[in-house]
């Protein structure tokens, strides 16, 4: 035998590739399911019908992580990496998804909006936040970015009859595919300074040799493209607006899963890559995001634009935990980033959930006025917000206050000390606009009409998971905790004499049995 | 269950009782009168469990006693760690007394949302009882941020005109002074790998903290300023009298009673039990301002055409007795200022009761538009009577023995502030007694308040055990100082070390 059939042999996919895929397999041929169905069914029935063939895709995505943890490693020419860090995401990812759709059956009855390719979307959408979760090779990345964000465009344009849907959806269409592109230069200049597009050769790369200035300008490149995706200071304008325009359960989507994918990107890129000169990068954006999120969400009338700004500071908090460089304390980073991104991703969706339960057709019930003397009209839905307020807030016994709790102290331990000030006073600040809405719907009576309607059984599941999520993480924090600390100790890069020993860490795919 | 045990989880239960009465209430039924009845139980029940405390309390001891540590989440290592000492003994019962009192004075006066109401009261005592029993840091600012959304809601929902803004103002005031806190103990843990105040106390106390000597003005800062706000210490005084003057009566008693000493007891604990130099250090302004908190709350409390507003800026002045006194350093002025706190809570939480009969009447707290209610209220204005030379010093009821034992300190640490603060005992008879001349004596200038019903059995049974704990601790204040000195004497320990060691030089 010589060595280039066995060459050659390796570079053809294997059986645990496939299995190292198999959740956004799956979750694509749901989607390919639902497309297909659509015209053939009638289209009363096709609402119910695609949402629980769309919620059954998103459980079976769920087993086959469950499934694809089984056998960690790298599959496809080392461009997909199964890890306890991927497989962190891929739950969180398709839980989210999962949530969405629930909440996303009586919205779309009541906004009467033909079902069709929404719940495909979401499918495709979720099969690309997935997999940049799992992609350690930069051109996977962006390709998966992409499917990402081309479904989040059209989902945000879903309610068509309304202009400030379509606008929105331009909106974040022209300007997401320009910050794409930022990114992908980014990829490109990477490519020129380090002659490769493999997270883990570029790290070697990066620490056997000195750091080019290139290297620092791709980075940026990066950060804006990725930046954007997270809603983080100075690219968060197109935020408030676009959220304003899209149906609230795709608010509650995109606030929460492309975001935890983008972060997971970035923590992959900026860990693994041990990226040169990021603090500085970091720490302003971070800054930046928790100050301008926090004030321009003191002043919002409408709950949907005020949660907008709410998710630009949230970026920030979560970015506190990128700002640190020595190993010890990116493992701290890295588990506290992940964890916040977990507890964000219950409460907001949770909040989101209400906002579109509450909002009835046409989405006409979105004011602060709108919501006054609801802690009257319906005590259980207001208690359920007041909840995920609070978590936002950060009050002990809900998620939100771990969250920060740990990013903090993650911040504090790396001698942040500024920086956490920066978010510690910025955490105050925050409260007074969650608690504005608190005190609206308990404190004031209610001024005008607005109906309210039972909670139908798919949100209150809905609603359920993300309260049991988000008290659950705020009372019992560790495992989640102690998992994603596990999961980092993957990312950060391996040091040059224990390049074999991380080798070794990963199982050669032939040492795993075949199924 | 064997008394080991029963001292272990005593804490746990005393602490989770109310918080259980408030799950309960949550599946209630909405029957106002069977929801007040459990709220009562249970309150009292809490009572009773709290009783235990002092009764088995070792008085000799100094270090901490019925304690449990358990790990609660082992990344970061946080515990939970629950020790009562004779400065928190007293806080508790303290607590777990005015609770029932806050149901029955509210039995009559909250009709509406009353399920809501009971809930609140029960989940703030749950908190309010945490924050003193808690030596993890983690879980004290826990309890310490828990007694907020409670008490902030208790305002706004049940309180009067201006309800809202004050409970905003509240809520903001003391929020973004505790993430100082927060800042401060995250600190603390990312350079001692501990939330555990006692681990931590004798860390630092050993010089083995890392670049501490740079940080320590600044953490002592942090504390000091969540809590200086929370006493409130002037200038930051300025939400208490909104947030008492719109406050259900309820809200007022356990505001005024127990939530303003978190501030207090904080300074003791941690200010002094941390960070002794720096205490040292910042002393003499803090006695200025405890001073000047002291004679400006009694003056602009002479000035006040609202009752409930006389209370509250006579607050400001009693806890500036209680400051000046801890930061004395002296034994009789720590054992001065925890005598106050006490006397202040019972005596305190007994004028907001009584003002709020008044309210519950005639719908206003303004002096002017009461006069010669002795006439048809007598025993009201009996134990109006009582409360308020309780509250102003008369020997043999409360509020003397407190003061006096904080001026002696005074006196002791520099005698112009002594003489100072002494000044702020004439103050305040003065404004109390002002006001209950305008109020009760002279002839009815208003017809409608001739029609007066006097006292009822509720607010009886809610006023009477203040006026009852009022005399019991004039009379036989050791029974408090008994369980207070020897955790006063631990607490001053190093700075009795402090001295010996510049007297050494």
């Amino acid at each position: 035998m010589t060595t280039l059939p066995a060459a050659l042999l390796q570079t053809i996919p294997q059986g645990v590739d496939y299995v190292r895929i198999l959740p956004e397999l799956i979750l694509s041929v749901f989607g390919i399911v639902v497309m297909v169905l659509d015209p053939l069914v009638d289209e009363e029935k096709s609402q119910k019908l695609l949402g629980f063939i769309g919620l059954g895709g998103a459980l079976a995505g769920l087993l086959a992580t469950w499934y694809m943890a089984q056998s960690p490693g790298l599959a496809f020419s080392n461009m997909v990496k199964v890890d306890d860090f991927s497989v962190f995401f891929h739950f969180l990812i398709i839980g989210i998804a999962a949530v969405v759709m629930l909440s996303s059956f009586e919205y779309m009855a009541v906004q009467r909006i033909r079902a069709g390719e929404y719940y495909a979307l979401i499918l495709f959408g979720t099969v690309g936040m997935a997999l940049m979760s799992s992609a350690v090779e930069l051109v996977l990345i962006f390709i998966a970015l992409e499917i990402s964000s081309i479904s989040t465009y059209i989902l945000t344009g879903f309610r068509r009859n309304e202009a400030s849907s379509s606008e929105a959806s331009l909106k974040y269409f022209l300007l997401g595919s320009f910050a794409t592109a930022f990114f992908l230069y980014g990829v490109a200049l990477m490519f020129g300074a380090t002659g490769s597009t493999n997270i883990d050769l570029i790290s070697q790369k990066l620490q056997a040799e000195p750091v080019q200035l290139l290297v620092f300008v791709a980075m940026a490149l990066m950060f804006v493209g990725l930046g954007f995706k997270v809603a983080a200071a100075p690219f968060h304008v197109w935020t408030p607006d676009v959220y304003e325009g899209a149906p609230a359960p795709v608010v509650g989507l995109m606030s929460t899963a492309p975001k935890a994918a983008a972060f997971a990107v970035l923590l992959r890129v900026v860990f693994t890559i041990n990226a040169p000169g990021r603090s500085g990068l970091l720490w302003v954006a971070a800054a930046l995001s928790m100050t301008l999120g926090n004030v321009g969400a003191l002043v919002q009338g409408n709950v949907k634009r005020l949660l907008a700004y709410s998710s630009i500071a949230h970026a920030g908090y979560l970015l506190m935990a990128f700002a640190m460089t020595g190993s010890g304390d990116s493992i701290a980073g890295i588990s506290a980033a992940m964890f916040y991104t977990a507890a964000y991703a219950a409460m907001n969706l949770g909040a989101f959930a209400v906002v579109s339960h509450f909002a009835n057709a046409g989405e006409r019930y979105v004011t602060l006025e709108d919501y006054e003397g609801l802690g009257r009209s319906s005590p259980l839905l207001a208690a359920t917000l007041t909840i995920f307020l609070l978590s936002l807030i950060g009050i002990p016994l809900t998620g939100g206050f771990f969250a920060k709790f740990y990013v903090f102290n993650a911040a504090m331990k790396a001698h942040l000390i500024w920086l956490t000030l920066v978010g510690v006073i910025n955490s105050a600040i925050g409260a007074y606009y969650y608690l504005r809405l608190i005190v609206v719907m308990y404190m004031r009576e209610s001024r005008k009409e607005v109906p309210v309607t039972a909670i139908p059984f798919g949100l209150g599941v809905a609603l359920a998971i993300s309260l049991a999520a988000t008290v659950y993480l705020g009372i019992l924090p560790n495992r989640i905790l102690q998992f994603a600390q596990h999961s980092a100790q993957e990312l950060t890069p391996p040091q040059p004499s224990a390049i074999s020993a991380n080798g070794e860490q990963m199982p050669p795919p032939a040492a795993i049995p075949q199924p | 269950m064997s008394t080991d045990s029963w001292s272990t989880y005593i804490l746990t239960f005393v602490t989770f009782a109310p918080l259980v009465g408030a799950l309960l209430l949550l599946v209630f039924p909405r029957r106002d009168r069977d929801i007040r009845i459990f709220a009562l139980v249970f309150s009292l029940l809490t009572f009773l469990l709290a009783l235990h405390l002092p009764v088995h309390f070792h008085r000799s001891v100094q270090g901490f006693q019925y304690e449990i540590d358990r790990q609660w989440i082992s990344t970061p290592d946080i515990h939970y760690h629950m020790a009562l000492d004779g400065i928190s003994l007293w806080l508790v019962v303290l607590t777990t007394f005015l609770t029932p009192l806050c149901v029955l004075i509210s039995w009559k006066s909250v009709h509406d949302r009353v399920k809501e109401f009971f809930i609140l009261l029960l989940i703030l005592e749950t908190a309010l009882i945490g924050v003193f029993t808690s030596l993890d840091l983690f879980l004290f600012y826990f309890f310490w941020e828990s007694t907020l959304i409670p008490m902030a809601l208790l305002i706004g929902i049940f309180g009067h005109e201006r309800k809202v803004y004050a409970a905003v103002k509240f809520f903001m005031y003391t929020m973004i002074a505790s993430v100082f806190m927060l800042a401060a103990i995250l600190w603390l843990y990312a350079h001692t790998g501990s939330f555990d105040f006692v681990v931590i106390r004798d860390q630092i106390a050993r010089g083995r903290v890392p670049n501490l000597p740079a940080a320590a003005q600044w953490l002592f800062l942090g504390f000091f300023l969540a809590f200086a706000v929370k006493v409130p210490l002037f200038p930051f005084h300025t939400w208490l009298p909104d947030a008492h003057v719109e406050a259900p009566t309820a809200g007022s008693v356990l505001l005024a009673g127990v939530l303003l000493k978190m501030g207090t007891y904080g300074m003791l604990r941690f200010n002094l039990g941390l960070f002794p130099e720096q205490a040292r250090h910042n002393a003499p302004w803090i006695m200025i301002l405890a001073l000047i908190g002291i004679i400006y709350g009694a003056l602009v409390a002479m000035v006040q055409p609202n009752m409930k507003k006389l209370i509250a800026y006579s607050s400001v002045s009693h806890l500036g007795f209680v400051v000046l006194g801890i930061f004395s350093f002296t034994q009789a002025g720590l054992n001065g200022a925890m005598f106050v706190m006490l006397a202040h809570g019972v005596s305190t939480g007994g004028l907001f009761m009584l003002a709020g009969i008044l309210h519950e009447r005639r719908h206003t707290y303004e002096i002017s538009e009461f006069g010669g209610l002795a006439t048809p209220m007598p025993v009201y204005a009996a134990s109006y009577l009582f409360i308020v030379l309780a509250s102003l010093g008369l020997p043999l009821l409360n509020g003397f023995i407190g003061e006096f034992l904080v001026l002696t300190g005074a006196f002791q640490a520099k005698p112009v502030y002594g003489v100072l603060a002494a000044t702020g005992v004439i103050w305040s008879a003065g404004y109390l007694l002002w006001m209950f001349q305008r109020v009760f004596y002279g002839k009815v200038t208003k017809p409608v308040n001739l029609s007066m019903r006097d006292m009822i059995g509720f607010e009886k049974a809610a006023v009477w055990p203040c006026a009852i704990a009022a005399l019991l601790m004039g009379v036989a204040p050791i029974l408090w100082l008994a369980a207070i000195d020897p955790a006063v004497q631990a607490a001053l320990t190093p700075f009795t070390q402090v001295v010996s060691k510049v007297v050494g030089q």
